[in-house]
């Protein structure tokens, strides 16, 4: 298994063996340890190979991730899994701002907490997070499933698109044209799914309120003035 | 005794001209501010307030048809494996498809790419008809992200990460239903037929210390090969040009505030922003203090349309020129020919400006497959080629009579301004004097 010291080996050499990665190789398993916080670690991967970073990480864990399976031994920095088309991500510990920013596919798992900004102009990602969320989650989400087993902060989905969002906990207020929308069938089978490819077996899905776009602010109409 | 007054001519207001009571109407009407595209029409002190000095007995010309005058410039020597480098300083500007037409893209890429420049994509992410007419083309990085993904960064041959414009710096884009068809839609990951407002800052990063660490991972991602341009709006140049050096880009893109947009409000073009000769000296001097200039490359934007504009705003100390609205001219915007059409929009050639609408008679800013199909992308791309030639053969002609072998080696002693206000702005002294308002005597 490639394993890349980053008390020993420059960032550089980890990103450019993960790019180097050549079809059919059986050498698919890395492994990085001391990652002490540094920005970018796996970005960019383009093939299907795992990464167990053992230790925190800084900015962009994972980012623009396809493919891989990246799991975070540990906590990040902002932007985990940004921009992610395809993959999974999961982070052990913590997750600062701005995780799975505008993700356009992949599952990306946060067994801690999340901080503010989840999941903003997401594109069609899957964020499954086991804790809580902060402010201004999912804004301006376009596509893709939120998935929120604790609380949710301020201002939860504010100028949302058709982006889905589930919260099992409270959500301490919704943003701009963001209404509870009714838990239909096909809802609970979404989450059925998305809760057992996060690897999460003791919580049902009609736990759930489901959040969406009231698509009150569409098109521009003078009387909604007020809400721009 | 009646007292009779005697007439006088209808006199109108200078405060409240034709065009503002048109305004108030109209706010009056609809209750939604104007929305547009294009750039400021107000006139605002530019490039044509200098002139050059030429040649003296002291200062001796070069040949016109002989003597040569370089004009490539190689962009991204900073920190790119893979530096870019363009025959001539006059690039076109990102410019996004939902915006524009596929065939005004393709014609765009074309153009370009016989002139040996670079092409931009822009909001909405990179198409089949620019990648495949480009050989250079920059991948803007914007805060919308629509469209964005690594593929396509891989496959760019720069990478611009857009701050601001000067048509708005501080405003998102904005690209209205009616030009949202399924395409659009599709590249965007939203519903067709919505009103589009992209945000105006980058979901993931705030600040030059976040942008450090963004130009980094975006590095890390393209293996350090590309160019990384950073984009700002004219509003503190010397500060925004500072800190995009200092956060680590390879490139600056200035764009001051006359430059076009597709659509945003039109309070926004006239009242915000520094006018594109404003903008210039600032910038030069913040790489000049950090020993970057000419290392970290100035690309200039902003009411760019002659070899004059060039040649002026490369002595001020910019690398490279960048054009929006003037290569939408020459491959058809505006033009006079479909007089009738602009009528019936209640307008006339020249000052249509609804791009937003889509309903564009020149088949540029629409997305009607009808309308798209007056463009006809080669021989529109040889009208641009055409004209990127001539610009930079007047800027070379003003270059060899300043005596200059390479037009980098303009500079701001060969240039005068003809009013206080430029004289000021472009630190350059007023003709015939020595004098520059600020900076010398007086
Ligand atoms: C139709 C149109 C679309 C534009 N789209 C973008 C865009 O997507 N991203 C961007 O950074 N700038 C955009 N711009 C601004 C240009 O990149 C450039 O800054 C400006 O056009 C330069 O000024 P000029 O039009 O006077 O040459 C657009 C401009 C026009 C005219």
């Amino acid at each position: 298994m490639p394993s890349f010291d980053l008390a020993k080996v420059p960032l550089r050499e980890l990103n450019q063996a993960l790019h180097n990665v050549a079809a059919g190789t059986n050498e698919i398993d890395f492994e990085v340890l001391n990652p002490r916080g540094a920005h970018a670690v796996a970005v960019g991967i383009d093939a299907p190979v795992t990464v167990d970073v053992r230790g925190n990480c800084g900015y962009y864990c994972a980012g623009m991730n396809a493919e891989a399976t990246v799991t975070v031994h540990g906590s990040v920095g902002p932007g985990v899994a940004e921009n992610m088309m395809s993959g999974t991500v999961v982070v052990k510990g913590d997750a600062s701002q701005y995780a799975g920013a505008t993700g356009h596919g992949g599952l990306l798992v946060i067994e801690g907490n999340a901080s503010s900004r989840c999941g903003i102009s997401m594109k069609g990602i899957d964020i499954v997070v086991k804790g809580n969320i902060g402010h201004m989650s999912a804004f301006m989400a376009q596509a893709g499933t939120l998935v929120v087993l604790g609380d949710a902060g301020d201002a939860l989905g504010d100028s949302l698109y058709e982006a889905k969002l589930f919260v099992r906990g409270k959500v301490k207020s919704l943003g701009a044209d963001c209404v509870k929308k009714k838990m239909k069938p096909k809802h609970l089978e979404l989450l059925a799914d998305l809760l057992e490819r996060a690897g999460i077996t003791d919580v049902k899905p009609e736990e759930f309120t489901r959040y969406g776009s009231a698509r009150q602010l569409y098109n521009f109409n003078i009387d909604n003035a007020d809400a721009y | 005794m009646t007292y009779s007054n005697p007439p006088t001519v209808p006199r109108q207001s200078a405060t409240f001209d034709d065009y503002t009571l048109s305004e108030i109407r109209r706010a009056a009407a609809t209750g939604i501010y104007d929305i547009r595209g294009g750039g400021a029409k107000r006139k605002v002190p530019h490039f044509d307030d200098l002139l050059f000095l030429g040649a003296s007995i002291s200062r001796y010309p070069l040949e016109g048809y002989r003597e040569a005058c370089g004009t490539n410039v190689v962009l991204g020597t900073r920190f790119a494996k893979k530096p870019i480098e363009l025959k001539i300083p006059i690039t076109i500007a990102g410019m996004s498809f939902g915006s524009l037409s596929g065939p005004a893209k393709e014609a765009l890429g074309r153009g370009a790419t016989l002139a040996g420049t670079s092409t931009t994509t822009g909001d909405g992410g990179m198409t089949e008809e620019e990648r495949g007419h480009s050989e250079i083309l920059v991948y803007q990085y914007l805060p919308s992200r629509y469209g964005m993904n690594p593929r396509d960064l891989r496959r760019a041959d720069a990478i611009e990460v857009v701050v601001g414009q000067g048509a708005k710096p501080g405003g998102g884009g904005m690209l209205l239903g009616q030009k949202i068809s399924e395409r659009v839609a599709a590249m965007r990951t939203l519903p067709e037929g919505i009103d589009q407002r992209s945000a105006c800052r980058h979901p993931d990063w705030t600040g030059p210390d976040d942008l450090e660490i963004k130009i980094q991972e975006l590095r890390e991602i393209t293996d350090w090969e590309k160019p990384i341009y950073v984009k700002v709006g004219g509003a503190r140049p010397y500060y925004d040009t500072a800190l995009a050096v200092k956060s680590g880009a390879d490139v600056v893109v200035l764009d001051g505030m006359q430059g076009g947009t597709a659509a945003t409000q039109e309070v926004f073009i006239e009242h915000v922003g520094l006018p594109t000769l404003a903008c210039i000296r600032p910038a030069v001097a913040a790489l000049q203090e950090l020993g970057m200039h000419r290392k970290v490359q100035l690309v200039v934007s902003g009411g760019v349309r002659s070899g004059a504009d060039v040649a002026k705003a490369l002595a001020l100390g910019a690398d490279a020129v960048s054009i929006g609205t003037a290569a939408l001219v020459a491959i058809g915007d505006n033009d006079p020919k479909w007089e009738a059409e602009y009528q019936k929009l209640g307008t006339t050639a020249g000052a249509y400006d609804d791009w937003h609408e889509g309903r564009d008679p020149a088949g540029i800013s629409t997305q009607d497959p009808e309308l798209m199909k007056r463009v006809d992308p080669v021989a529109a791309g040889r009208r641009l080629s055409n004209y990127l030639k001539v610009m930079t053969l007047e800027a070379q002609t003003i270059a060899r009579a300043c005596g200059k072998s390479h037009v980098h080696n303009l500079e701001p002693e060969d240039l005068c301004a003809l009013t206080i206000e430029a004289s000021a702005m472009a630190g350059v002294p007023l003709a015939g004097t020595d004098w520059i308002p600020g900076k010398t005597g007086l």
